[in-house]
């Protein structure tokens, strides 16, 4: 037995790389045209398409890598079990211990997979704009005319309108346990639902009034951990109608499994027009709320007191100080 | 001519002369009212009480005490000095207290008889089994605990247990569980068998060994009190605004991690230091056991990442006692400090419960295989590499946290680059699988086993680690499975297949083969069943640590929940299996029932408490299974000479 040819030895892997070469493009063409459409989360805004996209190459991408080494050990088991009783004669040959270009292959080949994989998610982040993650005050990489949005949202002068392509920045406020958005062009109004305009990119300025939450609107694929005294930049476009689930993805006590809302992708008029007459509604209670601010500290009554904006950070540059709106007291 | 005869002086050098620590005295040794558990247990109580009662009596009049009605220095107290007097109620302080005032320490009684294995034994051996009844210990809790979570998430709305308990039960499992993943291999079987395969008589820093073994209960002591003290609701990961607000079993955790990881240093350099100047002659770097590699790699990486999480929980423990402001972001702290302590330690600690199980794998396949392993070099080299690697990533913890950004990309490759030298731990068991005589054997199935799993728990690493995928599965369910198949489908896994590989050496006594084979299938087939689904949970938008979920996922939760008591009912057959082949039926077991070529089966059976009358000289690597009449593995200075492989028993190179 110790003396089989090279030949026999070629046919298996042979045989086994055919196999693998079937079965990964057949099911990778399956995955891909059944599968992958309806990969959650869905296609609701620009980021949800792209990470399903990003998902799914490397799904089409892990696929074989699975479909190969499982295929190989099944072969292995099937193949080169041993029948008889007892231990087995040894088995030799002169690529036993090592094969240097089973190894040289190997190591290329899978070098270069991850250094391509790399590279794609390095694209996909930047054109992705962040992809939906939480990219701290001073984001690398944000939708054009955000600074300005931003800029304008702190010092109280921003307005949002229908069909202005304008950026509408929304702040997330976690605190143990409920999730409350404020609207700063919309006079800084604070809602418990999240309401957003389809077709629009959107600028969440996520904070925390206590411990670490994590944003987490499902469908919007918007996940951005909110830090206390941190202001943490996350964007997204909406795509298409709908409601969608926000949830805590970050434990923060006890009731962090009940930490969750509702909001609804609305069209810009509709949205418009709730914006604009909650902000009425609510004009009272908006005055004493804390005048608004990226992020808020508790006041000398501690958290049982109130919160007035820290003062520390602006948008995008940690340089320039915000002044203007220290608190009152 | 045989090695023994050519370098006469390394061999003579190390013939045995019984060290002076072995000297049997049967002075004090054995009585009731000598040092043992017990007394440990006793100690340690009193400690708890002494401490606790001087805590307050230092702290009680301060304003914070008053106030929240909390006496975390109290607490912490009572913690240190139940650790210390268990520490002095076992005997690990005789020695050097006795040196402390300057006295000769008594010589070390060697025991004999089950009762050794209760008491502060420096025998590697004895700590070894004593490791392995810890880590079950751990195992078991965390398990229970488990069956609870799965219990609560059968339903999203009838709920089993209240929103508090759930979140205690899920932080305890979550911490208990890695506690042990971080000893379960390196504990065991790394103190049993790594003098063993080096060809050592004993541990480089005995005392060190058996510290760390009852530090590591010790630890389990001081997490469990985290119960009794109302819980901790932070999870394993402990994150700092609510560590900071929490009770006082964060008080448990944090210094349960600071005792579990001085245990885990003090493992671990003990282990490096043995590997590095203990090897027998001939022992060179290219003839160590991979799974010696395995735990070198690990040793290093214990040695070096610990200290920062003890650090950490120094400074976590500073803050809740006396006020300093570490992780108090509004005195001046960071919150981030903590996430990046903790990570700069969790990661590597990750691999420290992933490198053991490659090893244990790459030293058990070549034995079923009846081939050497393939491509040695590149297995020491992948377990390095990760090892190295494992420093550079820390912060894909933290993608989604508000850290700078452009550190995500680099952070991206940093991770993604890990998969490269974890491939190479595949390549070689593919390669030693290739035109092998495979036998299904308990221990090999499991290493198929780590293998599946394996691949699955990687592979999805590789989603975890790609910054847009991230955005969806971070926090999820999605990331919950991932790590538990590559700890528990990797580690625990191969930890079986250790168990049911080496009992045989350890106790002289085989386990039961038929039973072996339920729990394996069960094993495997559950764990799947349990946390497969998991994948598709978390992809469906299902939080970490939740008690309530969307409706629509709660068919996929039953699955995972029914399957994971199964899961449950397989450990119970492993117990039963262990109870009935170890101490209720036990079979003798041949000397080397596997026929393996390692050094630690050529030992005496039993193994004497010195290992080897001489020190053997290692003239090859134990991997040579291929080649009828190759050199045999090591010379152990008698006529009788060891046979390489089956069927061919050869006197060395001609020496006869």
């Amino acid at each position: 037995m110790a003396e089989e040819n090279s030949t026999d030895t070629d046919s298996h892997f042979r045989r086994i790389t055919i196999i693998w070469l079937v079965l990964s493009v057949v099911l990778d063409l399956l995955y891909w045209f059944l599968v992958g459409p309806h990969v959650p989360p869905g296609r609701m805004t620009s980021t949800a398409r792209a990470d399903q996209f990003d998902f799914n190459v490397l799904f089409v991408v892990a696929l074989p890598v699975l479909i190969g080494i499982w295929e190989f050990m099944l072969y292995s088991v099937f193949t080169w079990r041993s029948k008889r009783a007892g231990v087995p004669e040894p088995v030799g040959g002169p690529t036993a211990a090592g094969n240097k270009r089973a190894e040289v292959s190997w190591i290329v080949i899978t070098s270069v997979v991850v250094l391509l994989l790399a590279a794609f998610g390095t694209v996909s982040v930047i054109t992705g704009k962040g992809s939906g993650g939480g990219e701290v005050p001073n984001p690398l990489w944000s939708p054009s005319g955000s600074v300005k949005a931003e800029t304008a949202a702190l010092a109280g002068t921003g307005t949002w309108a229908p069909n202005t392509n304008a950026v509408l920045p929304v702040q997330v406020i976690g605190q143990q346990w409920k999730w409350t958005y404020r609207y700063p062009t919309f006079g800084g109004f604070e809602s418990s639902q999240l309401i957003l305009p389809d077709n629009t990119n959107i600028e969440f300025n996520v904070t925390s009034l206590d411990v670490i939450h994590s944003f987490w609107a499902y469908q919007l694929e918007v996940k951005a951990d909110a830090n206390p005294e941190e202001n943490n930049v996350a964007f997204t476009k909406t795509e298409q109608l709908g409601s969608f689930v926000v949830r805590c993805s970050e434990l923060c006590g006890i009731w962090h499994g009940a930490m969750f809302n509702y909001g609804k992708v609305v069209s810009q008029t509709a949205f418009m027009t709730w914006a604009t007459q909650t902000e009425a509604a609510n004009a009272t209670n908006t005055e004493d709320l804390p005048i608004f601010a990226w992020t808020y500290v508790p006041d000398a009554n501690g958290a049982a007191g109130g919160y007035y904006p820290d003062g520390k950070l602006t948008p995008y540059s940690s340089d320039e100080v915000y002044g203007s709106k220290q608190p009152g007291s | 001519m045989t090695l023994s005869a050519e370098r006469p002086h390394e061999v003579e050098k190390e013939s045995f002369v019984p060290p002076a620590s072995n000297a049997v005295s049967r002075r004090r040794g054995g009585g009731w009212l000598s040092q043992h558990v017990g007394t440990a247990i006793v100690a340690g109580f009193l400690g708890y009480l002494l401490g606790h009662w001087l805590g307050n009596y230092i702290s009680s009049g301060y304003p914070v005490v008053t106030n929240t009605g909390q006496n975390s220095i109290a607490d912490l107290m009572a913690l240190i000095f139940m650790v210390v007097g268990w520490l002095a109620g076992i005997g690990a302080l005789n020695y050097p207290l006795a040196k402390l005032v300057g006295r000769e320490a008594k010589d070390d009684v060697e025991l004999t008889g089950w009762s050794k294995y209760f008491r502060f034994n420096l025998d590697h051996k004895v700590v070894g089994l004593q490791y392995v009844l810890g880590v079950l210990l751990f195992l078991f809790t965390g398990g229970l605990l488990a069956m609870a979570i799965r219990t609560e998430l059968l339903n999203p709305t009838t709920h089993v247990f209240s929103a508090d308990t759930y979140i205690k039960i899920v932080s305890e499992h979550g911490t208990i569980m890695m506690m042990m993943a971080s000893s379960v291999v390196i504990g065991p079987l790394g103190n049993y068998f790594v003098p063993l395969m080096i060809g050592a008589r004993r541990m480089a820093f005995p005392r060190i060994e058996a510290f760390s073994l009852w530090v590591f209960l010790a630890g389990y002591m001081v997490i469990f009190s985290a119960l009794p003290f109302g819980g901790f609701p932070t999870g394993w990961t402990g994150y700092a605004p609510l560590q900071t607000q929490a009770g006082p079993g964060m008080v448990s955790y944090l210094f349960g991690f600071f005792v579990i990881g001085l245990g885990m240093m003090a493992a671990g350099f003990n282990l490096a230091a043995t590997i590095i100047n203990y090897r027998a002659p001939g022992m060179t770097w290219s003839r160590v056991p991979v799974f010696v590699w395995s735990i070198l790699a690990t040793a290093a990486l214990l040695t070096l990442a610990t200290p920062v999480l003890v650090a950490g929980g120094l400074f976590g423990l500073l803050d809740k006692t006396v006020q300093t402001a570490f992780y108090v972001t509004e005195h001046g702290g960071s919150s981030y400090l903590w996430q990046n302590l903790f990570w700069f330690f969790g990661h590597p600690e990750v691999y420290i419960m992933a490198l053991p199980g490659f090893g244990i794998v790459g030293e058990i396949i070549p034995v079923f295989c009846r081939k050497p392993l393939f491509a040695y070099r590149i297995a020491a080299a992948g377990m390095i590499g990760v090892a190295l690697l494992s420093f550079f990533v820390w912060q894909h913890h933290l993608f989604q946290s508000g850290i700078d950004p452009d550190m995500r990309p680099l952070f991206m490759l940093t991770t993604e680059l890990i998969s490269i030298p974890t491939g190479f731990i595949f390549l070689v068991g593919m390669g030693t699988l290739y035109r092998a005589k495979i036998r299904f054997e308990v221990p090999m199935l499991f290493c198929m086993a780590v293998y599946f799993n394996f691949l699955i728990g990687g592979v999805s690493g590789v989603f975890l680690s790609d910054v847009p995928v991230n955005v969806t599965v971070h926090g999820g369910f999605f990331v919950l499975s991932h790590f538990h198949y590559t700890i528990m489908g990797g580690l625990i896994f191969a930890f079986m297949a250790g168990l049911y590989f080496w009992l045989p050496k350890m106790t002289g006594r085989v386990m039961n083969k038929r039973l072996g084979l339920w729990h394996f299938w069960t094993m495997f087939v559950f764990f799947n069943l349990t946390f497969f689904p998991m994948f598709i949970i978390g992809l469906l938008g299902q939080p970490r640590r939740v008690f309530t979920y969307a409706k629509n996922l709660q068919t996929l939760n039953d699955f995972s929940s029914i399957s994971a008591f199964l899961l449950g009912a397989s450990f119970l057959i492993f117990f039963a299996n262990l109870m009935w082949s170890q101490f209720i039926n036990p079979k003798k077991s041949p000397a080397n029932p596997w026929e393996s070529l390692g050094l630690e089966w050529q030992t005496a059976t039993p193994i004497p408490p010195h290992n080897f009358d001489r020190i053997p000289v290692i003239m090859t690597d134990p991997y040579h299974y291929s080649e009828a009449g190759a050199p045999a593995l090591a010379d152990f200075g008698d006529d009788d000479f060891v046979h390489t492989s089956s069927g061919s028993t050869t006197s060395g190179d001609g020496s006869a």
